[in-house]
């Protein structure tokens, strides 16, 4: 009975800290749709009326539309790259037991200690020169920041498949790009759901490289909503709605793959 | 597959070239130029330790150095204490848990620069009107000060990070055997002394990995510091990661800000391979 009690006082303590969690989402939401004035009065209530004007105004500053697509493509293609590249790596690397493979393998786990901003201004510098800042010089930079993490992970997950699967699709005639794709890839999936969601996570949010390479025409999401930012400093209530907006799709997102991407994280986290 | 075969090196170009290209080259390239008066474009002259030099005596580079190694301290220790709580609570066989950790683990998706634009918004707003409200000058012109600004920092990582740094003591956790519990429990164990002699030892690796990921993070932030603070008021709360993109892209200054970057790379291995010893040695103590 003793742990019954006990359960229920944890258990307030667990929604109230949530509740404090959210705390900021709900200052955020409730202003979006206040008047700059109303605002200034009363910050923590409802607002009077739902105007739904900042939003409307926030989603043409913001050019949402075209700032979501360019989200889309650029983390869609990056991380669809560095799942096939890395997966391919992982799999080359695992199989091959030499010592040079065994080097690659701490190169590439040795990269992931480099911080950005060690290499930024060169790399910016050495793009710059091949007139490479642009969505497709992105993509390459995210294939290169985001293949270690992912090489390593696959290259564990290799360790639980068997070399026989090989071997028996090499007697049936399948080469190794055939014998990859075919029958590794596959089985490879639930990795390649951890890789995917690690990487889409940390390049959809992504602010300082994209800010480096792209221009205002082909903004990202965080990239667009600093630009925005800079207009409508002390105008909160339209600051506020574009913040709203922002968020959304990510919210939505985390809506139907709460599961995944909490699992995917910490698989990712804990190897 | 051999090193011979081609397919083994067909397999690795993609990443090579990707890796080759966008990490180590820039890094070479950078390391060397960190030597000369390199603009981005041409070097004219090697100016040797010329840079380094310099930034020994770059109060603002400095400050931001040891700005950043303050945030990261407190930030650690808050965060893996959050951490430990929120997991410890939420794997308490409760209805709520799995709404709690999707609600904790929330603010990891979304951007530091949007989430520090939210609490930009709480600090200068909400708390300047709460101050006001309750007459607490305390709650007043946050971010305003270096000390409001730093703690603003800390409270928006801790609210950002602590979902996560649960996930993987939950991981560490979960792999406790009932038993041991149990049988703790049966010797009469309460659930203070449980704690301290079987859940603590056994998440204990929990702390070298978290540990290892806040503190590098931290070291690293920049989105949380542009939106939040701008490094203000008077560059007092820039981190070492804003205080390189400044002197690169703002003052335009190429070389010098290559050989902060550098100094940064290498303090950063420092904190990376000491933390990859002390693992090894503990494990091996196991």
């Amino acid at each position: 009975m003793k742990s019954k009690r006990n359960n229920i006082i944890v258990g307030i303590i667990g929604i109230l800290l949530a509740l404090l969690w959210l705390s900021p989402f709900y200052l955020m939401i409730v202003n979006a749709f206040k008047t700059k004035r109303e605002i200034f009065t009363d910050v923590l209530g409802f607002p009077e009326g739902l105007t739904f004007e900042n939003f409307s105004e926030a989603f043409v500053e913001l050019n949402f539309l075209n700032s979501l697509l360019n989200s889309v493509i650029i983390t869609v293609v990056s991380v669809g790259i560095i799942i096939i590249f890395s997966a391919m790596a992982g799999y080359a690397l695992a199989r091959n037991k030499s010592k040079l493979s065994a080097a690659l393998l701490l190169l590439f786990v040795s990269a992931m200690l480099i911080p950005f901003q060690s290499v930024m201004i060169p790399l910016v510098s050495i793009f710059g020169q091949v007139e490479m800042l642009n969505q497709a010089g992105l993509i390459f930079m995210y294939l290169g920041f985001g293949c270690s993490l992912s090489i390593f992970l696959y290259h564990g997950a290799m360790t639980g498949i068997s070399t026989s699967l090989d071997e028996a699709a090499i007697i049936d005639g399948a080469n190794k790009f055939q014998t990859f794709w075919h029958i590794i890839f596959p089985l490879l999936k639930p990795i390649s759901v951890t890789v995917g969601i690690l990487n889409v996570i940390w390049i959809w949010n992504d602010y300082l490289l994209p800010s480096l390479v792209l221009g205002e025409d082909n903004a990202t999401i965080p990239l667009q909503m600093f630009f925005f930012f800079g207009q409508y400093t002390k105008q909160w209530h339209l600051a506020l709605a574009g913040l709203t907006i922002a968020i959304i799709p990510v919210i939505i997102g985390y809506f139907f793959a709460q599961k995944q991407i909490i699992e995917g994280v910490s698989e990712g986290a804990v190897k | 597959m051999r090193n011979r075969d081609l397919s083994f090196w067909l397999f690795l170009t993609p990443v090579l070239l990707g890796l080759g290209l966008v990490v180590i080259l820039p890094l070479l390239y950078g390391t060397v130029y960190s030597f000369t008066d390199w603009n981005g474009l041409t070097a004219n002259k090697f100016l040797g330790l010329d840079n380094y030099k310099r930034l020994l005596e770059d109060e603002e580079f400095l400050n931001s150095i040891w700005f950043t190694i303050k945030f990261s301290v407190v930030s650690v220790i808050l965060l893996n204490v959050l951490g430990l709580g929120l997991a410890l609570l939420v794997t308490r066989q409760l209805k709520s848990s799995n709404f709690l950790r999707t609600i904790f683990f929330m603010p990891n998706l979304i951007g530091g620069l949007i989430l520090g634009f939210i609490w930009q918004f709480i600090f200068v707003s909400v708390f300047e009107d709460i101050g006001a409200a309750l007459q607490i000058e305390g709650l007043q012109g946050w971010l305003s000060t270096t000390s409001t600004g730093f703690w603003g920092l800390v409270i928006l990582t801790c609210w950002q990070m602590a979902g996560y740094i649960m996930i993987i003591y939950i991981a560490y956790l979960q792999n406790i055997p009932k038993e041991l519990i149990e049988a703790a429990k049966i010797d009469g164990a309460n659930s203070f002394q449980r704690f301290r002699t079987i859940t603590f030892p056994l998440v204990a690796p929990a702390f070298t990995v978290s540990m290892f990921l806040t503190l590098s993070s931290s070291f690293k932030i920049y989105d949380q510091n542009l939106s939040l603070t701008n490094g203000g008021p008077f560059e007092s709360t820039q981190m070492v990661a804003m205080e390189i993109v400044k002197t690169a892209f703002s003052a335009n200054e190429m070389a010098y800000g290559q050989a902060k970057a550098v100094v940064f790379f290498v303090i950063v291995s420092i904190i990376a391979l000491t933390q990859v010893y002390y693992n090894k040695k503990r494990e091996v103590d196991m």
